[in-house]
């Protein structure tokens, strides 16, 4: 009964169900296997990548401390505002005294004193020296603690401190953000930082710029070994493919260990030329530790990223195009530029994203040989994680910086597919 | 390839200027060095187009011109640079026979369309000396590492005796050094526990999970796809300052809530951070080998009987074999070649080879460095030769497979 019909005309499968139920089925079934067999690694992905970075950009938002640290004095700070540019009254320093004497016992003073510090410098030393004092204050006699706290810390006098911690006890903050693009959050709105402190617009700049040089010096560099790669006999192209394979294989720090040894003022490089007469011995090249060191040897080391791409793609640009344009009287030049670059232009394109992407984000190599003019926004993003520990600030970097990797892949994607990608 | 281009003599006055040109570079080289570039590249343009006239018009045999040019021009180097500029000397006395005869002889047309004008013959050259140049640019970076690695004094730089072959300048001792020295030793075997463990885990969930999205009906197979691909896009920082304060709530949780060893819950850390670094390449790779799987095999393994753990282990799992192995080679490399991540998560007992190598590069630079990394390249020759190997062999059953 394998072909039968039902009495309303529909067909059957083998076992009386209506062929289209029993399709149905089959097919729920495939995609459940499908899911459980992915589910594993998602989850897993999900739980240890996805989510921990998730929670890593919530804390450029986060800001809860001083909230939760001095709740009775940010309440009391409701109903002052700096601009009148008195000092705030009896009470709310009363409250601050409370607050204090409960953040000493818990020992949570110094970190609220470090976390307005990266607002205002002094305020994590003001912090640490009244949560020393704070017990000693006269809480019974109804003494002023204003005039107390005042003659504890000049600063306690000051409407700034005060301002900084209202305009900073808001539980979600967008000043991280602000500080990220140089600006800053104050009582009035955002403001553009100090002179003096703007860097990290410019350290943006910097690694917009030196990624686009690195990828424009690998097109160049990589185009013509792709187009030789694509051209030759299949068997001469694979032995060749493994002068490419070669440097990709290398451990990275292999490569940015020689990039030291033949870029140094007494390296390699400088050694020859000054052996062979072209630089005088005081007139060394200085190649390291600046923009140039970083792009010669993030160039070298993503090379192989922009020619495996164009490679894969001018494999399918059939040479029978060119001769047929030749044959029709164009000159070697206009055969290229007319007929054979435009076809090779996704390979163009799959490449310098690809490259772009790595070298944005790149830490390595520009800590060790970019010194202190050839670092990339993620060295400071390093540097605010493990050493100055504004972690919201480092958030906000990455935030953004994630951001714009995340638009690449994006169009990444539009313009190669992500099952596209082809390694070695 | 074309036929053979039939090849002839060309004249006397096209092959010396060209020779000449090209002594007439060398000579510059040289000159500069001694003190006048002018009389380099005179004496260089002549001395060589004489040796050029003198094979061509006087000697006519070519083998034993070959003999002069390199005794001649390596005994020149000697003179002016001792015995480096013996070795020198004697590839650059090659290099002119050989171009002597090549020009000549008119060889450089023997390969070529019989039909392409002079230019285009130039240009032809032109373009492979440039890739020539791209192609250096790419490995010669590796080759004073190896070079230096043999270094007898504690220098990133070539001393005289090294330059002058003398075998007091070379020694095996920062090899010895990393052999013995303990701090390396622990960071070597280190690697060794963290980044096998890590494949292991990204290839088995990884190959899982492309086998799964290979299938025809995947719902949100785009999505999961960008997702599982995504620790290769994001920038290694970002995925460690993630993975830093998420291992760190892990790492407590274990230590005080199960009582776990503080060192095995750090190992713990870093391995499952690493796999999830390794799972692109092994989704990727393998994904590429599934896409010229044929389906109708399984069903005819299901046919006749198989179960699917069977079908798989029998039928698919020696079919993708090569691209399994080859995504877990890139994930291996890729767990043993990181720095970022364990930097941000593992703590001092966990310091990997690139970890050590790291502060090795920023601090205290010690040759035993480039020791390592002599012993690094080696291995990644070894990785990239097999991988070459299985995909050759994954092509070949490829075309073997119906379909």
């Amino acid at each position: 009964m394998s072909d039968a019909t039902a009495p309303d005309g529909s067909v059957l499968a083998a076992d009386g169900t209506p062929l289209k139920r029993s399709l149905a089925r089959s097919l729920r079934l495939q995609k459940t296997r499908a899911l459980l067999l992915v589910a594993p690694l998602l989850i897993f992905v999900l739980v240890s990548f996805i989510i921990p970075i998730g929670a890593m950009l919530f804390r450029s938002v986060e800001n809860s401390q001083v909230a939760d640290t001095l709740p009775l004095t940010v309440a009391a700070l409701q109903d002052w505002s700096p601009e009148a540019g008195t000092l705030p009254e009896e009470p709310v320093y009363a409250a601050f005294v409370t607050d204090m004497i409960a953040a000493v016992e818990a020992k949570e003073h110094t970190k609220l004193g470090t976390r307005l510090n990266y607002e205002q410098t002094g305020m994590s030393s003001l912090f640490r020296k009244s949560g020393r004092r704070i017990k000693r204050l006269d809480t019974e006699s109804g003494a002023p603690l204003k005039d107390q706290l005042i003659a504890v810390d000049k600063k306690w006098g000051d409407v700034e401190t005060w301002a900084t911690i209202k305009t900073h006890s808001v539980r979600y903050t967008n000043g991280y953000f602000l500080n990220a693009i140089d600006m800053q959050r104050t009582p009035e709105g955002a403001a553009v930082q100090p002179e003096d402190k703007r860097i990290l617009l410019k350290l943006f700049g910097r690694t917009l710029w030196m990624s686009l040089a690195i990828t424009c010096s690998c097109i160049l560099l990589g185009y013509p070994i792709a187009w030789l790669l694509a051209n030759l006999p299949a068997r001469k192209a694979n032995l060749l493919l493994i002068l490419v394979l070669l440097p990709f294989w290398t451990s990275l720090l292999v490569r940015t260990s020689a990039w030291k040894v033949l870029l140094q003022q007494q390296g390699v490089i400088n050694d020859i030329l000054v052996w062979l007469g072209m630089l005088s011995d005081d007139g060394r090249l200085i190649m390291i530790n600046n923009q140039t060191g970083t792009i010669i040897a993030m160039t070298h080391i993503l090379l192989p990223f922009m020619i495996l791409p164009m490679y894969s793609v001018m494999q399918t640009i059939a040479p029978s195009y060119l001769r047929a344009a030749k044959s029709m009287g164009a000159t070697n030049w206009t055969a290229f530029w007319r007929v054979y670059f435009p076809q090779s232009v996704p390979g163009i394109g799959a490449g310098s994203i690809l490259v772009f992407i790595l070298a944005i984000g790149y830490y390595i190599t520009p800590e060790i040989v970019g010194g202190t003019k050839g670092v990339f926004i993620s060295n400071r993003i390093a540097y605010h994680i493990s050493s100055s520990l504004n972690w919201g600030l480092a958030a906000a970097l990455g935030a953004i910086l994630l951001a714009v990797v995340l638009i690449l892949y994006w169009a990444y994607d539009k313009i190669v597919g992500i099952d596209n990608v082809k390694l070695g | 390839m074309a036929a053979l281009t039939p090849i002839s003599r060309k004249p006397l006055g096209f092959v010396l200027p060209v020779v000449a040109a090209a002594g007439g570079l060398l000579g510059l080289f040289v000159g500069t060095a001694n003190g006048s570039g002018l009389a380099g590249i005179l004496i260089g343009a002549a001395l060589v187009a004489a040796m050029a006239a003198f094979f061509i018009l006087v000697l006519k045999n070519e083998g034993l011109a070959r003999w002069i040019a390199i005794g001649g021009i390596a005994l020149l180097g000697l003179l002016f640079a001792g015995v480096p500029g013996l070795v020198l000397g004697a590839v650059f006395g090659l290099f002119f026979w050989w171009l002597t005869y090549w020009l000549y002889e008119g060889r450089y047309r023997a390969r070529l369309l019989p039909y392409l004008t002079p230019m285009q013959v130039l240009w032809h050259y032109t373009f492979r000396i440039i890739c020539g140049l791209i192609f250096f640019f790419l490995v010669a970076p590796l080759v004073p590492v190896v070079w230096l690695s043999f270094n007898a004094q504690d220098f990133f730089t070539f001393t005289p005796e090294m330059l002058r072959f003398d075998p007091e300048g070379y020694s095996l001792k920062h090899y010895r050094d990393f052999f013995t020295n303990d701090a390396w030793q622990r960071s070597f075997k280190n690697s060794l526990i963290i980044a096998p463990i890590a494949t292991v885990i990204s290839v088995t969930l990884g190959t899982l999970a492309a086998i799964g999205l290979s299938q025809s009906h995947v719902p949100g197979r785009r999505a999961i796809m960008a997702i599982l691909i995504s620790p290769m896009i994001v920038p290694l920082i970002i995925s460690a300052t993630g993975m830093f304060f998420f291992y760190s709530d892990i790492g407590n949780f274990l230590e005080n809530q199960l009582g776990l060893d503080k060192s095995f819950v750090g190992y713990v850390k870093v391995i499952l951070a690493h796999a999830v670094l390794g799972i692109p390449f092994v989704i990727i790779t393998v994904t590429a080998t599934l896409v010229g799987f044929d389906h109708s095999l399984t069903r005819a393994a299901a046919n006749m009987g198989a179960g699917p753990v069977t079908t798989f282990f029998r039928v698919q799992m020696p079919l993708i074999l090569p691209g399994v192995i080859s995504g877990g080679l890139f994930a291996f490399i890729t767990s043993f070649d990181e720095v970022v991540v364990v930097l941000f998560v593992g703590s001092a007992q966990q310091k990997t080879l690139p970890w050590q190598m790291f502060t090795g590069l920023r601090e205290q630079i010690s040759p035993t460095i480039l020791a390592v990394a002599t012993i690094l390249v080696a291995i990644s020759i070894v990785l990239l030769t097999v991988v070459e190997l299985l995909r050759r062999r994954s092509e070949r059953l490829r075309g073997m497979s119906p379909g």
